[in-house]
């Protein structure tokens, strides 16, 4: 297969080289592997921008989930916002929202798109469609922030993992809030490099994350991870373009993060046995929730 | 590489609340509908590691029906997948295992009808992505990215050299390709995948040739 990049090293260097933007390198190499047209292929994602769009305007209706775990607190933070006493600033208080009312439309069932894991899905919708308020981004520019944020997430995927079943939510909530980071920067004007240190910055403070998902769901404690990954990708993006470097190169971390979910115990990656799922609380609700005495074959209409 | 569009990563569009669990789960089932050329009549389903544990919440269940359904993984009749299975008639059961199986999101499905039956076992491996390991007992690794025939033959000489010929032929690249047999001589399974979509013309050539029993396809 035919590749421009493998590795965000590669990456960088190709942006920088061509001086082209990282989202324009990734449409290249898609039109290069899968031999669709430009046009093709923006359309597709031009569509996904807008699923996008209208879960997190649905997502602020306010949804429950099936099992009553979550929903409603995207509008109880769109209504904190409104009183104008948030602490850490109304962009960033925007942004966490609109990631939680992705993630409480995906765990209602609802139509949504995966970025890249629909436990992670909020992140990356969420702090574009918040800092589109701020920089008014052309529709153009709010797609190549969804290729941008695909260029670092493809490499992710083919180097380390982005299953939390295999490497912990640092493999979902990680990538997902520093491949927004990456493409934050690039919208805000900054150079490749430097999306390459957001994504680094915010990928070193998500290393270690258990996935922990209470009774199995994608719900407790994954609303709020893709909260504070949201918070994290805004913040390390404003790390990066203040010129601030990542010590440890991009690739490294990444590989990392690769090695740190290797050695997880499988208690820790989705298997609901550890962490927040293995709490007294976290038993409970699963019983709740499932019933105690799980057969292990279910019969239907037969 | 084991991703090779971005919007494996930025997608796909689906149905909450899991990529793995759901869309990708979808997805198994509708590549045993593909292969099977039909609706099953009936279902077994068996489920291992994370998959077991997990897919009731995830609706892991109702998405490997609504695939099996033929449904994609953004149809909104996943979510009430199992009524339509029923209004169809088709009887499904889940058996959640407790053995350990090589990759944590596993589905062993068995399907059927009065005509014939296929088992199938794919693997969810993130973002929505799956591949099929194993197809009626023969391994394999099928990504789903590209179109795909599958050729059932006897384990002949010169068998993979004619196919590939037909295939050569039509002016088409092979992308991908896997020959599997249970034993020396016996029924074998090549899985070719191509760069261009398949036609009926290649599909009754190859079904023409010696020793080829069956030929389905897998269109992306």
């Amino acid at each position: 297969m035919e590749i421009l990049f493998g590795t965000v090293k590669e990456l960088v260097t190709l942006a920088e080289t061509q001086q082209k933007p990282i989202s324009e390198i990734m449409i290249e190499q898609e039109m290069l592997v899968t031999k669709r047209s430009r046009q093709d292929i923006i359309a597709q994602m031009d569509n996904n921008l807008t699923v996008m769009e209208n879960a997190i305007d649905r997502g602020l209706q306010g949804v429950q989930s099936t099992s009553g775990l979550t929903g409603g607190d995207a509008v109880l933070l769109q209504d904190y916002i409104a009183t104008g006493k948030g602490l850490s600033g109304d962009l960033l208080l925007d942004a966490v929202s609109k990631a939680v009312a992705t993630n409480e439309v995906n765990a209602a069932m609802g139509t949504i798109c995966a970025t890249p894991t629909a436990g992670a899905a909020g992140i990356v919708p969420g702090t574009l469609f918040a800092v589109k308020n701020k920089l008014n981004p052309t529709r153009e520019q709010m797609i190549n922030y969804l290729f941008t944020s695909g260029a670092f997430g493809f490499i992710v995927a083919n180097n380390a993992s982005i299953s939390g079943a295999a490497g912990g939510c640092q493999a979902e909530t990680g990538s997902a809030g520093s491949m927004a980071a990456a493409a934050i920067v690039e919208m805000a004007g900054g150079t490749p490099q430097q999306s390459a240190e957001a994504f680094s910055i915010v990928m070193k403070n998500m290393l270690g994350l258990v996935c922990d998902p209470v009774a199995g769901l994608v719900e407790v404690p994954c609303v709020k991870r893709n909260a504070m990954g949201a918070a994290k990708a805004l913040v390390g993006a404003d790390m990066a373009l203040a010129g601030i470097v990542s010590r440890i190169p991009t690739d490294e971390v990444i590989e990392a993060m690769h090695k740190i979910g290797q050695t997880m115990p499988s208690a820790l990656r989705e298997t609901a046995k550890g962490g927040l799922a293995a709490t007294p609380t976290g038993k409970a609700l699963e019983a709740k929730i499932f019933g105690k005495g799980n057969a292990n074959s279910d019969l239907v209409n037969s | 590489m084991k991703f090779r569009s971005v919007f494996e990563i930025i997608g796909p569009v689906m149905i909450g609340p899991s990529s793995s669990h759901t869309a990708g789960a979808a997805r198994i089932g509708r590549v045993a509908r593909t292969l099977f050329g039909r609706q099953p009549e009936w279902a077994r389903i068996h489920l291992y590691g994370s998959f077991a544990q997990t897919y009731k919440g995830h609706g892991t269940d109702v998405a490997i029906i609504g695939g099996l359904l033929d449904y994609d993984t953004f149809d909104e009749r996943i979510k009430t997948a199992f009524d339509e299975a029923a209004q169809l008639g088709m009887t499904f059961e889940f058996i959640a295992e407790e053995e350990e199986a090589d990759h944590p999101n596993t589905a062993r499905l068995v399907i059927g009808d009065s005509k014939g039956t296929m088992e199938l076992t794919g693997i969810s491996i993130g973002g929505g992505t799956m591949e099929v390991v194993d197809l009626n007992g023969f391994p394999l690794r099928l990504s789903g990215h590209y179109p795909a025939l599958l050729v059932v033959h006897d384990d002949r000489s010169g068998v993979i050299a004619s196919v590939s010929n037909v295939i050569a032929m039509q002016g088409m690249n092979i992308a991908h390709m896997e020959v599997g047999r249970k034993e020396k001589g016996e029924m074998a399974l090549m899985v070719i995948e191509v760069d261009q979509m398949i036609d009926d013309t290649l599909l009754s050539e190859l079904q023409a040739l010696p020793n080829v029993t069956q030929v389905s396809t897998l269109a992306n």
